[in-house]
């Protein structure tokens, strides 16, 4: 795939993520996907102040007893309130999605960028550490890590977005390398810039496509695994609420009131079918506003994510959700 | 080596020069070494970060009222009074040999408690793996053949928010309608009794596959609709139509060919989803497989059968990676003659 032409008439915009986001909310997918998302996202913040019962509070109804008056929801497994416990179970995964794929993607971000420019032996370290990585399945990776420094908040943010980083160091060193090869980059090199500067500086803002693109991916990835964690029981601190947790602790009683478990899982399932939706968008309206995908995209090339995922040969045991 | 032939039929719009498969030769010598090396980095990661435990294996062996003569006697025994090197050799030339160390928790030796689990894994991830491939392959044509039908669109659209979804949400979905609230067909859980095979009581099977194929099929789908689309939109496609040639030999002979190698490709990305999806899905429904497991082991910090359980969900993820690789490589016969 060629380099911008220099003709293609585009526009350069200080901020070009914020109008990638803005047109992205604009578009017919992203605005059902921020729809989604902030629906979940109102309820997980506002939740814990609306809440009409102590969340921890035992014994409010009986175990599992069905919606009623004094319980919209109906009980748990120690007869807390369901709807108070959906209500405050929320923001805790989120926020910690939320900076596991912060994490990931500046961990990724500068490893990637490092290993394209600077190439040779940092380059083909990094490379070694991101196959490493690369080949503990997510979960398990941050199974072990708990197994061995216990289950803590921080951890599971660290081990989230360890696990990220190399998915996204991979896509910037592939994106980097070519941005690195420009005239502009090597005449910076050339008048002495130094290499964090340079890459810093010349490199990073030619990187806002992918790195759009890897963040709405990542931050998919971060919900489920959070969540997936937060359902085996690791991290969170109980018995403080959280919707993952929730649908372990009261599967037993699914047969008796099945919104203990329903609740919880819908609103996790909206809020990921959201976050994906929007993140397919803002990858849509990314892609339609780089001068080098849309010349491609114009020129008709083949356009579906699918295949071309496939021609470039990644088995990056991740390209499931593009 | 034979594959490398037959993966030609039938993608002959460029006559292809026939010569040895040296890519595929050069691919392998290439990345077998390299995947070799991750997986010894992999063994020594789980080796040493296991030794940074608080606490000492010994002593979490025979508890707190153990004496410190007894705590040394079981440390000599158990080899942890040698050094570091001498203890990660002995354990990797015990994993080379079968012998997987033995359990803190109860004293087994880890090869006889995972063995079963590996089994009731395999099981699980063949069924559910056949199951899914078939079921998104075939939706996934039909849904190139037949593009922005409403079928189309309604696939699209279930596989994008479906793919999405934590796995767990989709277990207890599917407990939810198939097992305690609207229908009562299966049961909720799916304990195998030790010493039984889980194909002997297959209505216990029945739901993880469910969810397993259905966190597999989007994918597949998707990229099998995808491959059927762009073959169809072929310069070569449409000559054949205006020859005359029947459609389902067109879609016989140039659409299947070619999706090939997207299907590899999202079979082998799906076996590695599989490596991490168990271990949440098998919990679900307390399938007694090597995820459920190792949630367990690490609930009871069982050193040995974390280090088992980890290394090799790693040695799996790396060979299916190499092996789709070089699939892939085998069916695209384009990538293999570079022009």
């Amino acid at each position: 795939m060629s380099s911008a032409s220099p003709n293609t008439a585009f526009q350069l915009r200080r901020f070009e993520w914020l109008h990638v986001l803005a047109r992205a909310a604009r578009s017919a997918r992203g605005r059902v996907g921020l729809g989604l998302t902030l629906a979940v996202l109102a309820v997980a913040f506002a939740g814990p102040f609306l809440a009409p019962h102590d969340p921890n509070e035992v014994g409010v109804v009986p175990a599992f007893a069905k919606p009623g008056a004094g319980a919209l929801l109906g009980g748990d497994s120690l007869g807390r309130d369901v709807l108070s416990r959906l209500l405050a179970g929320g923001w805790q995964i989120i926020a910690l999605a939320a900076s596991a794929t912060a994490l990931g993607v500046v961990i990724g971000a500068i490893a990637g960028i490092a290993a394209a420019y600077l190439s040779g032996w940092t380059d083909n370290v990094i490379m070694r550490a991101v196959d490493v990585l690369l080949a503990f399945p997510q979960i398990v990776f941050a199974l072990l890590l708990i197994s061995v420094l216990g289950s803590h908040l921080w951890l599971l943010v660290l081990a989230v977005g360890l696990s990220h980083a190399p998915q996204v160091a991979r896509v910037i060193r592939s994106a980097s390398l070519d941005v690195a090869e420009r005239d502009y980059v090597q005449a910076a090199a050339i008048t002495g810039v130094r290499p964090p500067k340079l890459m810093r500086q010349e490199i990073l803002p030619n990187l806002t496509t992918p790195l759009m693109v890897e963040t709405g991916l990542r931050t998919t990835y971060s919900v489920i695994i959070m969540a997936g964690l937060a359902f085996l029981g690791f991290g969170f601190t109980l018995p403080d609420a959280n919707w993952g947790y929730m649908i372990n602790e009261n599967r037993i009683g699914a047969a008796v009131n099945p919104w203990a478990v329903f609740a919880p899982a819908i609103v996790l399932a909206v809020l990921s079918v959201g976050v994906n939706t929007f993140a397919e968008a803002v990858t849509r309206c990314a892609l339609t506003s780089d001068p080098t995908t849309r010349a491609a995209l114009e020129a008709g090339e083949p356009v579906t994510a699918e295949v071309a995922n496939a021609d470039s040969g990644l088995s990056d045991g991740d390209r499931r959700l593009t | 080596m034979s594959a490398h032939q037959t993966a030609d039929v039938g993608s002959g719009a460029v006559p292809v020069q026939r010569r040895a498969p040296r890519p595929i030769l050069r691919m392998l010598a290439q990345r077998i070494p390299l995947g070799l090396l991750t997986i010894v980095i992999v063994t020594v990661i789980v080796f040493a970060s296991t030794q940074l435990l608080p606490g000492n294996a010994a002593r979490a062996v025979l508890g707190r009222d153990a004496t410190d003569q007894q705590v040394a006697d079981l440390e000599h025994q158990m080899g942890l009074d040698q050094a570091m090197v001498v203890q990660y050799w002995n354990w990797v030339s015990g994993l080379l040999h079968g012998d997987f160390g033995t359990s803190l928790v109860n004293g087994q030796s880890v090869s006889s408690m995972v063995g079963p689990r590996v089994v009731n894994s395999f099981t699980l991830m063949v069924l559910a793996g056949l199951i899914g491939t078939v079921i998104g392959v075939l939706l996934g044509l039909y849904a190139g053949i037949r593009q922005g039908s409403v079928l189309d669109h309604l696939l699209s659209t279930a596989s994008l928010a479906v793919v999405s979804l934590p796995e767990f949400v989709v277990a207890i979905l599917v407990t939810l309608t198939f097992s305690t609230s609207v229908f009562h067909w299966f049961p909720a859980v799916s304990t195998i009794p030790s010493g039984t095979r889980p194909w002997e009581d297959p209505s216990l099977l029945v739901l993880p596959t469910i969810v397993l194929v259905i966190m597999i099929v989007p994918y597949l789908f998707r990229m099998m609709r995808a491959a059927t689309i762009e073959a169809l939109g072929t310069e070569y496609v449409e000559m054949a139509r205006l020859n005359g040639i029947r459609e389902s030999r067109v879609l016989r002979a140039h659409a299947l060919p070619n999706a090939l190698a997207p299907v590899i490709q999202a079979i082998g990305l799906n076996l590695l989803y599989l490596a991490g999806g168990i271990v949440v899905v098998e919990t679900v429904f307390n399938y007694p497989g090597i995820g459920q497991g190792l949630y367990n082991d690490v609930l009871n910090t069982d050193i040995p059968a974390i280090q088992f359980s980890v290394t090799f969900l790693t040695v799996f993820y790396v060979v299916v990676n190499v092996a789709t690789d070089a699939l892939v490589l085998v069916a695209t016969p384009r990538k293999r003659w570079p022009r």
